[in-house]
């Protein structure tokens, strides 16, 4: 197979994950909450829609096993800053250091592996070769139609129009009546709900859960959010970039002998070398970070 | 916003710590006072115990420190893992070639190599922050992970002994003494001399926050950038060097692994201690005494995360971590109650 039939396909399939936490994060990030705590989303998500599918012998039900848990870690981080004033960062260090250790624990704790769960059962059998598999995969379709969903709600309903406002300035928001605290818990649960999908596409897409398996992916979409000028469908636009690499990266490791330290790597240097290009980021929310009170 | 009393967020650490411990235990289907006393056995019970303790709390403490420097400045030096990770290879790659060295000057000099790689390590993320206002949380967090890569390209490319991922052994006499030597309790304990280095680095690290025009300098920018610039405190230079020396910090994080333990570089050595040292710095918020006690709380729930394995996967005591950031962070903040009555008030009577 050429490489780039084998490319783009594996593009496509890769961006998942990266373009559903950058789409999470831009919803979180546009109310005016920092969210680093994608990674763990993500990685929660897996895990959770794992051990669902595994107990239930029902693949569905871990698809939904997977969201709910991503939204109840987002309801926690949500309530955490804007509710209960805890500094943002503080609170996405610790919920990125309790998924690490709390999947990892459980994973020990209930499979008895410390890399791998048993494999799920698929949630659908599709025909045909990776370019129509992927296409008709229902969480890549799951995905593409919720970001389309994401961007129209940002910018044209009443949510969308809180939820900008609560970003662009809290205090001015409350003083007209927007709930800036209710507005931004849901934005974060609801951005975490959108992350969690990629987390649960990224287990189905390896059959299994894999410990660490969200690879610092949730920290290379929050830059995606970031250089997009946190607009939804450019950061989607660029973790497919961040994806090829991780596909070239596959197939160039499966292809030659260059080290896979040195492939694992580049998503990673092309972030750095990303953030270059921005200029002191002065299309940020104004209110990231600032309570309405 | 009013901190809470240092004195009392250590207490309330290891309460939370104790509490969080025996639910987690519980619902795992373990015994809480067995496994609690299991965990005592194996830290402050023994002298080797402590000895292990001091040890693993040894690098919690120094690169606590250095988080605890960039949060003086306002910045998240989140990349103290990928600093530690280089300078220690750095470290024991320099005194793989330092064989002939006297021991005294060899030693220094590999402290030196560990600050230098540690600062030049955080040197990216400190000119993205300026030049390019980038925010040092993503910046540092890519860096750890280009470390992770890095570090396994140079042991893969010939810095490891062949056919392992460990360095060259260093001289015996470049490496820190181990206690053992002195306390026969302590026998086949890693914990060494770097203990007394790492008070040393709290000393001076002390004098230079709060006894010297720098140390205050980088306080205040933290506090307030614009009034710093009308004072002609130079913001983005000591924005920088705190970054910088941020990262030399987390590099003298090695003399604990690297030359008191080990005596070599190895893949995996040290990992976990800068996030680690990231939650001590943030529980123990600017004050030094509070991040010893913290760092051997840590300490003794990394050793005890050992003794208990065998019951309960050791993966649970960074979940305890966790819990522990957020209950203290918790209490910075004004009540929960206060808060939902504020809200009510509001909600009635507009302002």
């Amino acid at each position: 197979m050429s490489i780039l039939g084998s490319v783009l396909p594996e593009t496509l399939r890769m961006s998942v994950p990266y373009a559903m936490a950058a789409a999470g994060g831009v919803l979180c990030e546009r109310s005016g909450v920092v969210n680093i705590g994608l990674e763990g989303v993500l990685l929660t998500s897996s895990f959770a829609s794992v051990a669902c599918a595994l107990a239930t012998h029902s693949p569905v039900l871990g698809v939904v096993a997977g969201l709910v848990a991503g939204g109840a870690v987002g309801l926690l981080h949500g309530t955490l800053f804007a509710r209960l004033r805890v500094n943002a960062i503080v609170s996405g260090v610790a919920i990125n250091l309790a998924a690490a250790g709390g999947t990892r624990f459980l994973l020990r704790g209930w499979f008895g592996s410390s890399s791998n769960s048993p494999d799920i059962p698929a949630l659908v059998a599709l025909p045909g070769g990776p370019f129509t598999r992927t296409l008709l995969d229902p969480l890549f379709l799951l995905s593409v139609v919720s970001v389309v969903v994401l961007t129209l709600a940002l910018s044209r309903t009443r949510f969308g129009l809180d939820v900008r406002a609560s970003g662009e300035d809290p205090v001015a928001a409350h003083a007209l009546g927007v709930d800036v605290v209710r507005t931004r818990v849901l934005a974060v649960t609801l951005g975490s709900v959108l992350c969690a999908l990629g987390g649960v596409a990224l287990s189905y897409d390896q059959h299994q859960f894999q410990s660490g398996m969200s690879g610092g992916r949730g920290f290379i979409a929050l830059a995606a959010v970031i250089l997009s000028r946190w607009r939804p469908a450019l950061a989607v636009v660029l973790c497919l970039g961040f994806a090829s690499l991780d596909a070239l990266g596959n197939v160039l490791q499966n292809s030659t002998h260059l080290p896979p330290d040195a492939l694992s790597m580049l998503p990673f240097v092309a972030t750095l070398a990303s953030l270059f290009l921005v200029k002191r980021g002065q299309l940020a929310p104004e209110g990231l970070g600032k309570h309405a009170d | 916003m009013k901190a809470t009393h240092p004195g009392a967020r250590v207490l309330l650490g290891v309460l939370v710590a104790c509490i969080a411990f025996e639910v987690m235990v519980f619902l795992y289907g373990e015994s809480p006072r067995e496994m609690l006393s299991l965990l005592y056995e194996g830290t402050w019970g023994s002298v080797y115990g402590v000895g292990q303790v001091l040890y693993k709390a040894t690098p919690l403490f120094i690169t606590a420190l250095a988080v605890d420097f960039g949060l003086r400045a306002g910045l998240f030096n989140i990349g103290t893992e990928g600093q530690l990770s280089i300078a220690s290879l750095a470290v024991a790659v320099a005194g793989s070639h330092l064989g002939m060295m006297p021991g005294a000057l060899g030693i220094v000099l590999l402290f030196a190599v560990a600050v230098v790689s540690g600062a030049l390590y955080a040197a990216l993320p400190a000119l993205l922050k300026v030049r390019f206002g980038a925010h040092e949380v993503i910046s540092t967090i890519m860096m750890n992970r280009v470390a992770d890569g890095l570090v396994g390209l140079a042991l893969g490319a010939g810095l490891a002994l062949p056919g392992t991922v460990q360095t060259t052994p260093l001289a015996p006499q470049l490496t820190l003494t181990k206690l053992e030597a002195w306390v026969p309790g302590l026998s086949g304990s890693s914990v060494s001399t770097a203990v007394f280095v790492a008070a040393l680095v709290g000393v001076v690290y002390w004098v230079v926050v709060s006894r010297s025009r720098f140390g205050r300098e980088v306080t205040f920018v933290g506090w307030n950038p614009v009034a710093c610039a009308h004072e002609r405190i130079p913001v983005a230079r000591r924005t920088v060097q705190a970054l910088l020396l941020s990262g030399a910090i987390a590099g003298l994080a090695s003399s604990a692994t690297v030359l008191g333990a080990k005596g070599y570089f190895e893949q995996g050595l040290g990992a976990g201690a800068g996030f680690s040292g990231l939650a001590v710095a943030l529980i123990a918020k600017r004050n030094i005494p509070s991040m010893i006690f913290v760092a051997l709380l840590f300490g003794t729930l990394q050793q005890g995360g050992l003794f208990i394995n065998g019951h309960v996967p050791k993966e649970a005591m960074e979940v305890l971590f966790a819990v522990v950031i957020v209950a203290v962070a918790l209490s910075d903040s004004p009540s929960v109650l206060a808060l939902l009555t504020r809200r009510r008030a509001r909600a009635g009577a507009p302002s």
